[in-house]
């Protein structure tokens, strides 16, 4: 096969992944210590631990494809705003715990999808990578999903607030399927998410059903932007906290 | 393997998991491979048990410096993923290690369990202090990446569970 994929192109594409893991995994870190309760705290601070690593592998990967010296702790904490390739759903603000859930639950069936493919990716480190992830992202679509039911089939404030965090959240759920450089899928590299996007759609209406939750229609507006560096206004407030510490004390080490 | 090979392997077996430090890191699975590089220096490689396990860290330092008082001085460690670490790799020694520690060994991994919210039906794990099966699951997610917590109904005890992956 003629490979045509470019560096730069899997460069921005292994970035965009890390990038989901970063802010998701920052998100959800915001959790730790106001959980609702003890158990509850730890698994969102180990999901959120799970993103971070998947993060820094993903980044690391990315700074040896940019060949620009930086590493995953420059691609990290030194870009700005712009600079960053994550799907909006993820740099929205936690919200309540039923919004949390719900963003996770959603962004957790498309990533069990796409990591499911990406093991098989034509770039073996990545397919390492992402070999590894798969598995715990089991882990986390087992609980969010587990959580939509509690708390859309549980009581009438669980119920209401789910439901509207479900209204809230579903225009950000078209961008995760704007589909990469067709290069990148006709060399093998990532997986075709036209193919993934009925199976998204039957996991999360099964879900929502078990649920007694409503989808919103499936020809909602859906906001675009992330992946080209048009973030809300979200994500400069997050990593301005995120990146405060390395940037304060530029050069420094553990 | 050659000689000094088979000696490196047994500094490593006195490299122990920082949270279970009744297993050691070849036993574990996360030492991969080891060999010399044609500049005499060692390089092993390890792979995380999870993406964002934070003993990694600690075994690499620790690595180096058992193969450092081991005599050798050029040591390089690189995280590999080539192989995704699972729980199958755990030896029947390990997991009967982890069990007088306290800890419930991971069972075999079933690929293809469920994801359907709420119908799976986990067989409950039998408790590491009493042997008794009436015990139930209270986070799926405990005080590492690897483990979840439990309780035993019968002797009344937490315990912790090693996660399949």
């Amino acid at each position: 096969m003629v490979e045509t994929t470019t560096q730069t192109a899997l460069f921005e594409y292994v970035l965009q992944l890390g990038d989901d893991a970063l802010v998701h995994g920052h998100r959800l870190s915001e959790w730790c210590g106001h959980g609702p309760y003890l158990e509850e705290d730890i698994a969102l601070a180990n999901i959120a631990l799970d993103h971070i690593g998947q993060a820094n592998a993903l980044l690391h990967l990315a700074g040896e494809l940019e060949q620009a010296g930086r590493t995953e702790n420059d691609l990290a904490y030194l870009r700005d705003a712009t600079a960053f390739r994550n799907a909006l759903l993820l740099e929205m603000p936690r919200g309540d715990f039923g919004y949390t859930i719900t963003r996770q639950w959603l962004f957790a069936s498309y990533a069990f999808l796409l990591y499911e493919g990406l093991r098989h990716s034509a770039n073996k480190t990545l397919a390492g990578i992402a070999a590894k992830a798969y598995k715990e992202i089991r882990y986390h679509l087992r609980h969010s999903s587990e959580w939509m039911v509690r708390l859309g089939d549980g009581t009438a404030e669980s119920h209401r607030r789910a439901q509207e965090a479900l209204d809230a959240l579903w225009m950000y759920t078209g961008e995760l399927f704007e589909p990469p450089e067709s290069e990148l899928v006709a060399d093998g590299i990532a997986p075709d998410l036209g193919a993934l996007r009925p199976r998204w759609d039957e996991m999360v209406a099964h879900v929502a059903q078990r649920a007694t939750l409503l989808l919103p229609p499936a020809d909602s507006f859906m906001a675009t932007g992330g992946r080209n560096g048009r973030h809300s206004e979200h994500l400069g407030h997050m990593l301005a906290e995120m990146q405060i510490l390395p940037r304060s004390f530029p050069g420094a080490t553990w | 393997m050659t000689g000094t090979e088979d000696q490196i392997m047994k500094l490593l077996r006195n490299v122990k998991d920082p949270e279970i430090p009744v297993l050691d890191v070849v036993e574990m699975g996360i030492v991969r491979h080891v060999h010399f590089e044609p500049d005499g220096a060692v390089r092993v490689d390890i792979t995380p048990t999870y993406s964002g396990c934070p003993a990694m860290h600690v075994i690499r330092e620790d690595i180096v410096r058992a193969l450092h008082d081991g005599g050798f001085e050029d040591i390089e460690v690189h995280t590999v993923f080539d192989e995704a670490w699972s729980t199958e790799w755990m030896t029947e020694e390990a997991r009967t290690k982890l069990s007088a520690y306290g800890i419930a060994p991971p069972g075999r991994l079933d690929e293809n369990d469920g994801l359907l919210p709420l119908l799976r039906e986990e067989s409950a794990l039998a408790c590491p202090f009493c042997g008794s099966n009436h015990t139930r699951l209270t986070s799926a997610f405990g005080a590492t990446a690897c483990k979840s917590l439990h309780f035993c109904e019968d002797c009344r005890q937490p315990f912790e569970h090693f996660k399949c992956i």
